[in-house]
């Protein structure tokens, strides 16, 4: 492993859900990929919460992993320390030190990834999650729309009226405050490729999209609203411990946010019904 | 016939929430969903009590049904249960299964 230098010249802390994390690279075109790439994200906080050294590999060093990102992901757990790997990056983080170390291309996708799978570690253990879904600010209130792809996501993000903060198309955060769930934006953007707004507010309603011919909001039993809820939450780890974390973080959730199906016709009156 | 006796497999999470037991494997992620009578013998598989007596005083008396209708669903919905993990089955009280091995 590499032992990187780690002077504030060198560090960017990227803030998402108000997690600051340190990333730090002694490649100033790799920092600068970053710091365009999270924009709006990037903290001026001292203090992170994880520091991450950076070590980067050119895609023709045979010596390193290969760069395919359809490789498999595999994340588990050894002796305290989380080990992050795919084609295009190997990352080890220790929770207790609050520290890691990636080894990448220099690709964004490798560090977006890092970034979902430490997130969502970190959300289980706080009764949040990650999950597919847009999400939407109106009226001091948030919205989630979830679903798989093609459901709408990008769709209804497409349609909110202008009085609408967009949190993200794609990866939402959710984050656990006492008795009530904050949406907070992320920069992980899908079709729409827009990054979301750095903003968070109380979660409203978790609604499972569905097109149709009408707009209407229909209820949705407590099993089934788990169970959809289960099959977007972004999860990584293959560890019974987080298995559990995340079912149970499902179930609270469904019993304190109330979970609607929203059929919808692609056009702006969808909004009408929303809030 | 022999008797059953059934307890719940450690490598398990689940839940009560609208009436009706939610359970994920640990192992294996996979998600069940009991109706309520089945999460009426999830609830009673405390591992020392006969199959049979839970199908006799928490689904007959409970839902009016046959006791030999209810005594079949109820191996079914055990067989069923048990191919995944879910539950444990013996012949014997679990405790004494545990002891005996």
């Amino acid at each position: 492993m590499t032992t990187l230098p780690s002077t504030a010249e060198e560090t960017v802390s990227i803030e998402i859900g108000g997690m600051p994390i340190a990333m730090r690279t002694h490649d100033p075109s790799f920092r600068r990929l970053i710091e365009n790439r999270y924009a709006g994200f990037v903290g001026t906080s001292p203090h992170s919460q994880l520091e991450f050294d950076i070590d980067l590999y050119e895609p023709s060093d045979v010596a390193s992993a290969g760069d395919d990102i359809d490789d498999e992901l595999e994340v588990k757990i050894e002796a305290g320390e989380w080990l992050l790997r795919r084609g295009d990056f190997r990352a080890r983080w220790s929770p207790e030190a609050s520290r890691g170390h990636i080894r990448q291309s220099p690709s964004p996708y490798a560090i977006d990834a890092v970034l979902r799978i430490v997130h969502s570690l970190v959300l289980a253990r706080q009764g949040g999650f990650l999950v597919h879904a847009a999400s939407a600010i109106r009226n001091g209130k948030a919205f989630l729309f979830s679903g798989i792809s093609g459901a709408g996501k990008t769709t209804i993000s497409r349609l909110a009226p202008p009085d609408t903060t967009l949190l993200t198309d794609e990866i939402s955060y959710v984050r656990r405050q006492g008795n009530r769930y904050l949406a907070c934006g992320t920069p992980f953007a899908g079709e729409l490729a827009r990054v979301g707004e750095n903003q968070s507010a109380p979660l409203s309603a978790l609604f499972l999209l569905e097109k149709g011919l009408q707009n209407r909001i229909e209820p949705v039993g407590a099993t089934e609203a788990v169970q959809r809820l289960l099959r977007n939450i972004l999860f990584f780890a293959d560890d019974p411990a987080l298995v559990e974390l995340v079912f149970q973080s499902a179930c609270e959730f469904a019993s304190l946010v109330p979970i609607r199906r929203l059929v919808f016709v692609p056009d702006q009156r969808v909004w009408d019904i929303i809030g | 016939m022999a008797e059953k006796y059934i307890s719940r497999s450690s490598e398990i999470a689940s839940r009560l929430l609208g009436g009706e037991v939610m359970i994920m494997s640990t192992a294996d992620s996979t998600f069940f969903t009991l109706n309520e009578v089945a999460s009426a013998i999830w609830q009673a598989a405390d591992g020392c009590t006969p199959l049979s007596e839970i199908v006799a005083d928490k689904i007959c008396r409970e839902f009016d049904v046959d006791r030999e209708q209810a005594q079949r669903g109820a191996e079914r919905f055990v067989d069923e249960l048990s191919q995944h993990g879910i539950l444990l089955v013996s012949d014997q009280p679990l405790w004494l299964a545990v002891e005996s091995q």
